[in-house]
């Protein structure tokens, strides 16, 4: 077996032009489809981690997220008096009446706009929050027409900067913080005091209540609760699940895009390496005719051949996944289609991801490989012997 | 000597053609004959005259038509193609004329490849190489490449791959055609070294005179049947 393999690989080493661009070729295959899964993955990494799990969202029921709902201020004493939301340390309910609404700022350097979650807090917000640190400045203060924006919408959106002014619902809002909200969608928001947004964007109800719970294993019991009572008309989901939901959608479909992009790519991958081999067994027809004069069977040559195009697949997943490793210090921007809000993640590696994009390469170098190498392996002895 | 050792060959009315467009081409036909344990045989012929073929069906390359070819008491004729490569494996030792060694393996891997469909260890395989490299007088180059190598060498490497599995007959097709005089000597040499020191059986196909000679019988094909050689064939050959 050692000298098969080596057999294999060093006639791969032999060939080396040829071997390395059917190998990139499958490499670039394989980056695509790494990078388009990786993607979707830091896509929903991002979403996922922006929620709680001990963390509950109200919003009206068929809403879908906090975007399209609304509150009204009486609905929202009924779920903040539910007898499971925790309580802080200084004895207040751990309960946060939210807005969210969306406003158009011009990107930095080219200057076209997007949206942008402004998300109104109360007193809680933070506390519940524990992922969003304030790295500069300070969180704005009741009452008064301040804002705090997100890392990541500092970097790609101009006049966000700590100290700058903005103008959006007719009025100017001193930036007084700059906060930090890790690999989450928060990071991508920018946050104010609830009554002064309300007031300025004329909103009368909120668009949703987010509260902790004592015991995050009640959760059933207060969904039943908040969802059959007749004064309300809401619907209660953990945050992670609001949150997961919100990136399902686009998460499928880039990975349908994925999915797509390298099947239609692999084809050519997969000629490639079958043109390769072919050239392969011609080139050594009587070599093939020895090693079938020494002995060996015709399933020994099928699985010499076989093997040497599983390792140009094995080579082209690695360089493919190398290369699409080093995505991952990059970061992209798209819009949330369920919030229609600008949204900033990373790419991803995640273990599945490398299986799939491994499996996907040797599939590659095995279609590539299967034909040529049984041409080889039903090569007629005497036949091949005299190519020599 | 020859006379009274074991038949190791036995080829009895051995019929075989080949299609060639849509018509049967006869190249073998009712061909007998014995060799010997330890033998030398030359099959001499002119182009054509089907001792290659012949050749081959003693080596369990190809299928005869009809007829049988027993070699060690074994009727080759009625094994299936995997019991043919397994026995090639182990009972025939292959000479070419252009040496057929994998150009991406060293002088040491070559002479190995055939040891590594027996059963035998690694450090057994690496004992019979080396001591096959030893008998072709080139253990100081088994790390080398073909490439690195000149043509009689690659020979004898090819030479030692034939023997490592101590096969029950060499067949050699043309070993010297491809070599120039002073290595097709040394390559000749060798094989008589082999049969007449280790009473290896070699069946050879050769159109050169020279090699012939050095060959203990010869027997002549013409149009695909046994003839007597001709005179002036006789006469460069003894």
């Amino acid at each position: 077996m050692r000298l098969l393999v080596a057999y294999s690989f060093r006639n791969l080493l032999t060939r080396r032009l040829t071997t390395f661009l059917t190998a990139a070729g499958m490499a670039l295959v394989v980056f695509s489809f790494a990078s388009i899964v990786m993607l979707a993955e830091g896509l929903q990494r991002t979403l996922v981690q922006t929620g709680s799990a001990d963390n509950v969202v109200v919003i009206r029921k068929g809403a879908g997220t906090e975007v399209q709902s609304g509150i009204d201020r009486y609905q929202a004493a009924v779920v903040e008096s539910d007898p499971e939301v925790a309580f802080g340390n200084d004895g207040r309910r751990l309960a946060a009446r939210e807005l969210v609404v969306l406003i158009n700022i011009p990107r930095k350097g080219t200057n076209s706009p997007a949206n942008l979650i402004i998300r109104g807090i109360s007193k809680s917000s933070l506390v519940l929050r524990p992922q969003v640190k304030i790295v500069a400045g300070r969180a704005p203060k009741p009452g008064l027409t301040e804002v705090m924006v997100g890392q990541s919408v500092v970097k790609r959106f101009a006049n966000t900067g700590l100290g700058s002014k903005m103008n959006f619902a007719q009025r100017s809002w001193d930036v007084v913080g700059i906060f930090d909200a890790g690999n989450t969608g928060f990071s991508s928001e920018i946050w104010g005091d609830v009554d002064q947004l309300m007031q300025a964007f004329r909103r009368s109800v909120y668009s949703s209540v987010v509260f902790k719970l004592r015991d995050a294993s009640e959760f059933p019991r207060v969904k039943e609760r908040l969802e059959n009572d007749p004064r309300l008309t809401l619907e209660a989901k953990r945050e992670t699940t609001y949150y997961l939901d919100q990136s399902a959608a686009l998460a499928k479909f880039l990975r349908i895009l994925g999915m797509s992009l390298t099947v239609v790519f692999s084809i050519g991958a997969i000629v490639g390496a079958m043109i390769t081999m072919y050239a392969a067994v011609a080139n050594r027809t009587a070599e093939i005719g020895t090693l079938r004069a020494l002995g060996f069977k015709r399933s020994n040559i099928l699985t010499a051949f076989l093997l040497e195009s599983l390792i140009l697949g094995f080579l082209g997943g690695m360089a493919g996944l190398c290369f699409a490793s080093f995505l991952q210090f990059f970061t992209v921007s798209t819009t949330n289609f369920q919030t229609f809000s600008e949204l900033a993640f990373g790419f991803a590696l995640s273990p599945e991801i490398v299986y799939k994009a491994m499996g996907f390469s040797l599939i590659m170098g095995f279609a590539g490989g299967i034909l040529p190498a049984l041409r080889a392996s039903r090569m007629n002895i005497i036949e091949a012997l005299r190519e020599a | 000597m020859v006379d009274a050792a074991e038949v190791i060959v036995e080829i009895r009315e051995l019929s075989k053609s080949y299609r060639r467009g849509g018509q049967s081409v006869p190249v073998l036909e009712n061909i007998s004959l014995t060799i010997h344990e330890g033998e030398f045989l030359a099959l001499m012929g002119p182009s054509g005259s089907g001792k290659s073929t012949l050749l081959n069906l003693i080596a369990g390359l190809d299928q005869a038509d009809s007829g049988s070819v027993i070699v060690g008491g074994v009727d080759i004729t009625t094994l299936s193609e995997t019991e043919l490569a397994d026995w090639r494996a182990g009972h025939v030792g292959f000479i070419f004329q252009f040496y057929n060694l994998i150009p991406v393996l060293t002088a040491f891997e070559n002479v190995e490849l055939p040891l590594i469909l027996t059963s035998l260890s690694k450090k057994e395989r690496r004992r019979h190489v080396e001591t096959a490299l030893q008998l072709v007088k080139l253990a100081d180059r088994m790390d080398h490449y073909p490439r690195q190598l000149s043509g009689g060498q690659q020979q004898r490497v090819a030479i030692a791959r034939a023997v490592v599995t101590d096969p029950t007959i060499l067949v050699a097709d043309e070993p010297t055609g491809d070599l120039d005089r002073g290595s097709a000597e040394e390559v000749l040499k060798l094989m008589e070294r082999l049969s007449e020191n280790l009473g290896k059986t070699i069946i050879m196909v050769t159109h050169d005179p020279r090699a012939a000679r050095r060959a203990q019988s010869m027997k002549y094909l013409d149009k695909g049947v046994l003839a007597n050689a001709p005179e002036a064939t006789l006469a460069e050959c003894f």
